[in-house]
């Protein structure tokens, strides 16, 4: 994939539930993600954001409903497929989960050597671009153990980037970043849409981010889509815990 | 989960293994990698105990053949019972704690840090990558170490014996060798393949499958080295009377 050329792949969600024992965490949710554009999703923890994330990616299958990547129904997929599908995604977790016995530079190569026959040069050129780009120059030959919380954010999101996917799924980018670098990190995540067409779904629980990043807001409530549309048509949402949500946080 | 189906869960998750090892793609890098960590870097802990083995093995044999006046058949005996049985069974156990400490705890953390979910997230088939490397590595490297054990088995059990009635070294070879045939050698050998695949199935399958943090993680490596060590002694009663009925030559 060249940078001319910008992938327009978009998600759909039809009618997804998902149910952990007695726990309903998506409850007859469809949304559409449309394709190059940015969506926030918002809501309280625990509200089955990330669990939306990982149906996108496979990680988790539906109890019902169907996800579509493009036109192409990932639920169907069998494994090679769904591996396949995958290739056009890139995801960062929560948590990061950076492969901790290899080294930064290491991991943001994994996905390149692994699905790539890029020279090895070519390789290291990437992942320097990609390291740069979250501003981890310096840590490359660092072992993940060895980063801070935001640190590993950061090399996770490089990874993410790695394939240049079409789709970029990322899980909370501002949690332990400070509130300049969660800002270069928002900028990097709106540069990435627009020079590359990037269907971006980002999970986050920061507003100033979510309104720097989003061209649409999803509210997540009780494994519903509570609301959904720009910042301003969420701040004179008719739920009130939107709006609140929308303002406790709109200084910070 | 309901024991039975758990258990036949544990079956299928063992059975696709072995089918897998024989499907592309082939993980050669990182089968080799897990060769090392399980063959190479298990060495000294074989060759010490070996040693050991030997010098105990020695001690007992004298004990009781002196009683029939049979000193002349120590060697014999010694290397019977170190290559048939002795040499397998303790290179199983050890290497079900060494090495299934390390897988339960190892793929436990991955887990529990969605490492996991990261690998299947980068398109890659995590139980091609991680179990089915390490269950082929483990079973390629059980017969090696058996044959290790042996040979500074017997090196001990000359030092032991020299030690009392001043054997040459070469006699002492020529002694042990002269009963112990290739029936005696090549089942008890193979026989640690079995072996290796207990071990490696075992550990993995608690390691992909640990729950809750840091206790879990704790909980699979231990499991793994429990149930790993009472599957092969167990399975061992199976595969000894396997032997002598395949191999009948060497109940003579």
């Amino acid at each position: 994939m060249s940078a001319g050329a910008p992938a327009v792949t978009g998600v759909r969600l039809e009618h997804v539930s998902k149910a952990f024992g007695a726990l309903r965490v998506l409850d007859d949710v469809s949304v559409e993600l449309p394709a190059g554009e940015a969506t926030v999703v918002l809501g309280r923890s625990g509200t089955g954001k990330s669990v939306l994330l990982k149906h996108i990616v496979g990680l988790l299958h539906p109890d019902a409903g169907r996800v579509f990547l493009g036109d192409q129904d990932i639920t169907a997929l069998a494994p090679a497929a769904l591996a396949v599908a995958r290739r056009q995604i890139g995801f960062l977790f929560q948590n990061a989960a950076l492969f901790d016995s290899i080294t930064v530079a290491e991991n943001v190569a994994f996905p390149l050597r692994r699905h790539t026959r890029l020279p090895e040069a070519e390789i290291r050129a990437r992942v320097e671009e990609k390291l740069a780009a979250v501003g981890l120059a310096d840590a490359v030959a660092r072992m993940p153990a060895a980063l801070s919380g935001g640190m590993r954010k950061r090399a996770g999101l490089a990874r993410a980037m790695a394939l240049e996917p079409s789709v970029l799924l990322v899980d909370e980018p501002s949690a332990g970043l400070d509130p300049v670098t969660s800002e270069e990190i928002d900028d990097l995540l709106v540069r990435v849409k627009r020079e590359r067409g990037t269907t971006l779904v980002v999970v986050t629980h920061n507003i100033p981010s979510a309104r720097r990043i989003g061209d649409t807001l999803l509210f997540l409530h009780e494994g519903r889509v509570l609301a959904r549309g720009t910042a301003a048509e969420l701040e004179r949402s008719e739920h009130e815990l939107v709006r609140q949500f929308m303002h406790s946080e709109a200084g910070g | 989960m309901a024991p039975l189906s758990s258990a036949g869960y544990a079956v299928a998750f063992a059975a696709r293994a072995i089918r897998e090892i024989f499907l592309p793609p082939y993980e050669i890098k990182e089968t080799a990698r897990q060769l090392y960590e399980v063959g190479w870097r298990s060495l000294p802990l074989i060759a010490v105990a070996g040693f050991a083995v030997g010098i105990v093995l020695s001690m007992h044999t004298r004990a009781s053949l002196e009683r029939f006046g049979a000193e002349a058949l120590i060697p014999a005996a010694l290397m019977l019972a170190l290559v048939r049985e002795t040499g397998p069974l303790v290179v199983g156990l050890l290497v079900a704690g060494r090495v299934g400490a390390g897988f339960g705890a190892e793929l436990g953390a991955m887990k529990v840090t969605e490492q996991i979910d990261a690998l299947e997230a980068v398109a890659v088939d995590s139980f091609k990558f991680l179990v089915v490397t390490r269950t082929l590595a483990c079973m390629l490297a059980m017969p090696i170490l058996t044959t290790v054990m042996n040979f500074t088995g017997i090196i001990g059990g000359w030092l032991a014996e020299s030690a009392i009635s001043g054997m040459s070294f070469e006699a002492y070879f020529r002694s042990a060798f002269s009963v112990v045939g290739f029936a005696d050698y090549v089942p008890g050998t193979i026989k640690t393949m079995v072996f290796g695949y207990i071990i490696a199935i075992t550990a993995c399958y608690f390691g992909v499958h640990t729950r809750g943090g840091t206790q879990g993680v704790g909980y699979s490596a231990t499991r793994s080295v429990v149930t790993a060590s009472i599957l092969l002694i167990t399975a061992n009663v199976v595969l000894v009377r396997l032997i002598f009925f395949l191999f009948p030559e060497t109940t003579g």
